[in-house]
């Protein structure tokens, strides 16, 4: 690395407190940023071409496997999409215990971040484990919300990671309500542990940045987005799920093994927690929403290092809507619809934690998969990460390189990337000039 | 180990979905205590700081699918007193090792514009098939208590206690029906090792081989039952073929059916 500050390069050759292999390039010249690169290596691993000639119904499992830390979303997505192909469409108790192990993800992958991933950052930890010399009581906290989640999931799918009760037409097995009702008195307390955690992430600080972002999120007519919707953004875009490609388009870039999607004619959006929270802010909870005006989180809030807020924000309302849920649940008749394939398109999209999760499939009318696409949420915010970073590093450029390659770090963080879903993502490399 | 040394864990990622490492930060009871006895020297999902090797225990997860891996994963073994592969994909090459059995060119082309852009192997392997291995532990995802079992006997200097036998012993156990017997689904069960607690039939549907192939595996006989059971061809291509079709037992009986196939 060169010593002067206005023209050096910048590396992280492997991200940490990220999911999956990705690094950053950062070259900077005369204090001007020539060029930032989020290198993603994460090797491929083709699942849309060995999707082809598998049968429609084992897609859930199969993506699944796609991503350890969001695994219901790719569940939720691909489900979503060939039941639309079947004309099979869940109402009542199965679409409830669809959002509840949902909330559980939601619970989980989001508590995992703020606090054990992102919380290190702007407290000035290498790790979670450090500072939890320092803040026992919130790591612990954090670990027991944090296994909240995993006993939903766990309740309802067996099993935290690639859970095995989801498929097409509702779920293998569902939970005597008793199952469901043991979980009541822990998620009473996640209410609060969820709110000390928005209040303690709120007194952070945060950089001065901000950006006018194209956001993209689902939005649902009563309830905050999880599962299903239209797909909106800021711009006045509001499609049905089946025009995603007329509107967004993917580009194959020499660094990446994990595809850019841009909004054609427009460029990089924004997916994840800040674009549901700013354009479904009326759908929270009132508890949710006079949390964020007490913690003025409330919208619009474009500074992407806040989304360590939401994501907190997100937690209560998961908790909240996982109680409402499991107070109202009266046992289905049958665990599932029955589903009969027949030869079509379909299309799914679902809220992963880190955004949206968009499948396309084409069926046989034996049921066997034709074609498959998938644009996981990691993927669509790429150019957006890199466009953060270009516009942030100008302002930084007093630091030192170890300091801003850490800063940079953790804007790459704001968006909580899943590179092992991306890829179907991230070294971090910054070059001050030679 | 040696005592008043706390040995030091680095933990490795290669082709996967990340959910074996996770399986350790899973372990929201046991991760502070385990932090306690040891040293997560290099464990980029969970931390920045990085202690250099050489290391006591090594975890990796994932297979070998690029030139670049295949060299990774010879500098770990170099580095690593012992080394333990977790999960599917790293005992067996994982769901992405479905390319064997088809042309890796063609599978590039369906997913991306720039097919020149792409190093990648032609097969998905097992880090077995790379380097001395000293345990391989089982699992899509592995059981985070199999982990933690895994750690302490190597911690204490003892053989793990990890059970090789089917996942038919942990229904009996847990007292779940059989679901070929009593509801004429197709399972794995049979020939698949335990350590998932048998969660699929006690869901009511059958096993697909989240933990590979078992000790000694009958898969010849379980394909005749199946097909009494009217599963076509196809479909036992396909219940062989998922996220241990690279295990050779799994591999081998897949590729019978696809010569009755044709």
């Amino acid at each position: 690395m060169c010593a002067s500050k206005n023209s050096r390069t910048l590396k992280v050759d492997y991200m940490a407190r990220v999911e999956g292999e990705g690094a950053l390039l950062i070259k900077i010249k005369n204090g001007a940023v020539k060029e930032v690169k989020l290198n993603i290596f994460e090797p491929p691993r083709f699942f849309e071409a060995f999707l082809r000639g598998r049968k429609w119904t084992e897609a859930p499992d199969i993506t699944a496997r796609i991503c350890g830390i969001c695994p219901v979303a790719y569940q939720s997505s691909s489900i979503s999409a060939m039941e639309s192909i079947a004309g099979i469409r869940i109402d009542g108790p199965l679409r409830e215990l669809r959002r509840l192990i949902y909330c559980g993800e939601w619970i989980e992958s989001h508590v995992l971040h703020l606090a054990m991933l992102h919380a290190p950052d702007f407290l000035g930890y290498q790790d979670a484990i450090a500072m939890a010399k320092d803040y026992p009581a919130v790591v612990q906290d954090a670990l027991r919300l944090k296994k909240l989640g995993n006993d939903i999931m766990k309740v309802l799918g067996g099993r935290e990671i690639h859970p095995i009760s989801m498929r097409v037409g509702g779920f293998y097995k569902v939970p005597e309500p008793s199952a469901l009702q043991q979980l009541v008195p822990e998620l009473e307390w996640g209410l609060e542990a969820a709110e000390g955690l928005a209040r303690l992430v709120a007194t952070f600080d945060f950089p001065e940045f901000t950006r006018d972002y194209t956001y993209v999120c689902m939005r649902h007519p009563g309830e905050y987005p999880l599962c299903e919707g239209r797909l909106v953004s800021n711009r006045g875009m509001d499609i049905a799920l089946d025009a995603f490609y007329e509107h967004i388009e993917e580009e194959h870039m020499e660094h990446s093994t994990s595809l850019h999607s841009v909004i054609k004619g427009e460029g990089d959006y924004h997916v994840g927690p800040l674009a549901r929270f700013n354009l479904n802010f009326d759908r929270l909870t009132p508890r949710c929403q006079a949390l964020a005006e007490e913690l003025g989180a409330a919208p619009p809030c474009n500074n992407p290092f806040k989304s360590i807020i939401v994501r907190a924000i997100e937690t209560l309302w998961a908790c909240e809507e996982a109680l409402r849920l499991i107070q109202g649940y009266v046992m289905p008749d049958a665990p599932s619809l029955p589903a009969e394939p027949r030869a079509g398109r379909g299309h799914g999209c679902s809220e992963a934690p880190r955004g949206i999760c968009y499948h396309t499939y084409v069926i046989d009318e034996e049921g066997i998969i034709q074609e498959a696409r998938i644009a996981p949420p990691t993927a669509q915010n790429q150019r957006t990460m890199e466009r953060d970073l270009r516009e942030l590093v100008p302002g930084l450029l007093g630091l030192s390189n170890e300091e801003l390659t850490w800063k940079c770090e953790q804007a790459v963080r704001n968006y909580d990337p899943c590179i092992s879903c991306s890829c179907h993502f991230l070294r971090l490399e910054i070059d001050r000039d030679a | 180990m040696k005592s008043g040394h706390k040995p030091k864990l680095a933990v490795w990622k290669f082709a996967s979905c990340d959910g074996c490492q996770l399986s350790l930060l899973d372990c929201e009871e046991e991760l502070l205590a385990v932090a306690g006895h040891i040293e997560l020297a290099y464990f980029p999902e969970a931390t920045r700081a990085e202690i250099r090797g050489p290391y006591d225990i090594s975890l990796v997860e994932g297979s070998i699918t690029t030139p670049h891996d295949q060299h990774r994963i010879q500098k770990i073994r170099r580095q690593s007193r012992l080394l333990i592969a977790i999960g599917a994909c790293a005992t067996s090459g994982g769901i992405q090792a479905l390319r064997s059995f088809a042309r890796v060119e063609d599978y590039v082309r369906v997913v991306y514009a720039h097919p020149e852009y792409i190093s990648t192997l032609e097969r998905s392997t097992a880090i077995a098939k790379h380097v001395q291995v000293d345990f391989e532990l089982r699992g899509c995802p592995i059981d985070k208590y199999q982990l933690l079992e895994v750690l302490n006997a190597y911690l204490n200097g003892r053989k793990p206690n990890i059970p090789t036998y089917c996942v038919c012993v942990e229904c009996k156990r847990r007292g779940t029906p059989c679901v070929m017997v009593s509801r004429g689904e197709a399972c794995l069960g049979p020939v698949t090792q335990a350590g998932c607690g048998a969660l699929c039939p006690a869901y009511a549907r059958g096993c697909f081989g989240c933990f590979g192939p078992m000790e000694n595996p009958h898969t010849e006989a379980l394909s005749e039952r199946l097909k009494a059971l009217g599963v076509s061809e196809g479909d036992m291509i396909r219940l062989f073929r998922s996220f241990n079709a690279g295990a050779e037992a799994f591999r081998k009986e897949s590729k019978a059916h696809v010569r009755i196939e044709k």
